[in-house]
């Protein structure tokens, strides 16, 4: 199980955001994407989950062309954009009734578990709109727990999540990876996850990847 | 199917939840339809041979007002994306929300029909197959109106383009329903507008929700 992107090139309005872009993310691997703003580290992760099509190049999720085979690659890709993808009007355990409704996963899932997991317990029956905009994103986060896509795409998931957010996000993260997922996330914040294979992509005037 | 009911239900739980907002497009439509006998003439001989014809207006009108907001806060807090990728096929999710939307401002509008055709004296007999093409004709409006809205929700100022997009396809909707009541009331067949009306839901039914899906696929992009 891999995700390989080749020859990925992307321009908006006549600037290329990059041209020539290749990796691979194995099972285990969590890739940080690096870059100044607007340097099209958003960009690229929609077109990662195929909301956006590149202007060249492929993506292979398992050897297939994503493009080809929405169906296999939507049940195991997971995506978190800017917005939470959270119903204001919707208590939290609705939201993720939904979402799970919304997967093909016919396994008993527990909204309650997944939102004490990510330290969101006792505010399951409040209306998401009033809750603060880390705590929305906590909760956007349990909709990945309850989910079985291997693959994570987060885009700025530690934003307006406190201290102790971002450690227990830094733990559901080595979590996933060493349970054979994969995380692609763009972070401007130093992410520290010491025990899995780790690897940044900076993007921008010269696109390289860094492996440590 | 699984997936179908749960939107269907989350986009009812939310239009509950914004009652206010939901009343909106059917205060309108018995508004629109209250002022035609103080506008024009209380006289009924007058009012019987336009009741139809108000009606149909204004539900076309009222539809046309409240269609704009089945995409936005959608499209807005993120949900759209997230039900964009989800493995299940997305026409049958994009019938779900129109579903929805039919149930909270379509059928409203046929409920309350009745009341606003004795207000117009809509003549005797003909009220039956004015339910009937408003049965047909009002989840046309929301299907059509939906693919429009796909299309611009995208941009910031859409509304003036949905109208333009939107409302040269349901003229027809519109002539045929309007048209089988005066025939009925003439005392004409209408069997003919009645199968074309059937026909149009058919058609739209089937094919719309697939436009929609690709409508929103690229707005989203």
């Amino acid at each position: 199980m891999s995700l390989i992107a080749k020859d990925l090139e992307y321009a908006r309005d006549d600037r290329a955001l990059f041209t020539g872009l290749n990796f691979t993310i194995n099972a285990g691997e969590v890739l940080q994407i690096e870059g100044p703003n607007g340097s099209g580290k958003t960009t690229l992760l929609r077109i990662l989950c195929g909301l956006i099509n590149a202007d060249g190049g492929e993506i292979y999720w398992s050897d297939q062309d994503i493009q080809k085979d929405r169906y296999d690659y939507s049940n195991n890709a997971s995506y978190i954009g800017h917005h939470d993808g959270l119903k204001g009007d919707c208590t939290p355990l609705e939201n993720l009734a939904l979402s799970h409704a919304l997967s093909s996963s016919k396994e008993n899932f527990s909204a309650h578990e997944a939102l004490e997991k990510v330290g969101m317990g006792g505010f399951e029956h409040q209306l998401c709109r009033t809750l603060s905009a880390g705590q929305r994103r906590r909760v956007a986060i349990a909709r990945l727990l309850n989910s079985p896509a291997k693959l994570w795409i987060l885009d700025e998931p530690f934003t307006a999540i406190d201290q102790a957010g971002i450690s227990n996000l830094e733990s559901i993260i080595t979590e996933h990876a060493h349970a054979d997922g994969m995380v692609i996330l763009t972070s401007h914040h130093q992410v520290n996850l010491p025990e899995i294979n780790f690897s940044t992509l900076v993007l921008g005037q010269t696109t390289n990847t860094q492996h440590y | 199917m699984n997936a179908f009911t749960a939107l269907l239900k989350r986009d009812l739980l939310l239009a509950y939840r914004n009652r206010g907002e939901l009343a909106n497009p059917m205060l309108f439509f018995i508004i629109v339809v209250s002022l035609f006998p103080l506008a024009v003439s209380p006289d009924p001989s007058i009012l019987e041979g336009m009741a139809a014809g108000v009606i149909w207006v204004a539900a076309l009108l009222s539809t046309l007002l409240s269609i704009e907001r089945i995409f936005r806060s959608d499209f807005d807090d993120g949900t759209l994306e997230q039900i964009l990728l989800c493995p299940q096929p997305l026409p049958i999710l994009m019938l779900a929300k129109v579903s929805a939307h039919w149930l909270v401002t379509g059928l409203p509008l046929i409920i309350v029909t009745p009341l606003l055709a004795l207000l117009l004296h809509l003549p005797e007999g003909t009220l039956g197959i004015l339910m009937l093409t408003l049965l047909l004709g009002t989840p046309v409006l929301s299907l059509v109106g939906a693919i429009g809205v796909a299309l611009t929700v995208g941009l910031r100022r859409g509304g003036m383009l949905l109208t333009l997009l939107i409302l040269p396809l349901y003229t027809p909707v519109l002539i045929f329903g309007a048209n089988a009541v005066q025939a009925a009331t003439m005392g004409l067949d209408v069997t003919g507008q009645i199968y074309l009306m059937s026909g149009l839901l058919v058609l739209s039914l089937t094919l719309a929700p697939l436009a929609i899906g690709s409508a929103l696929r690229v707005s989203v992009s």
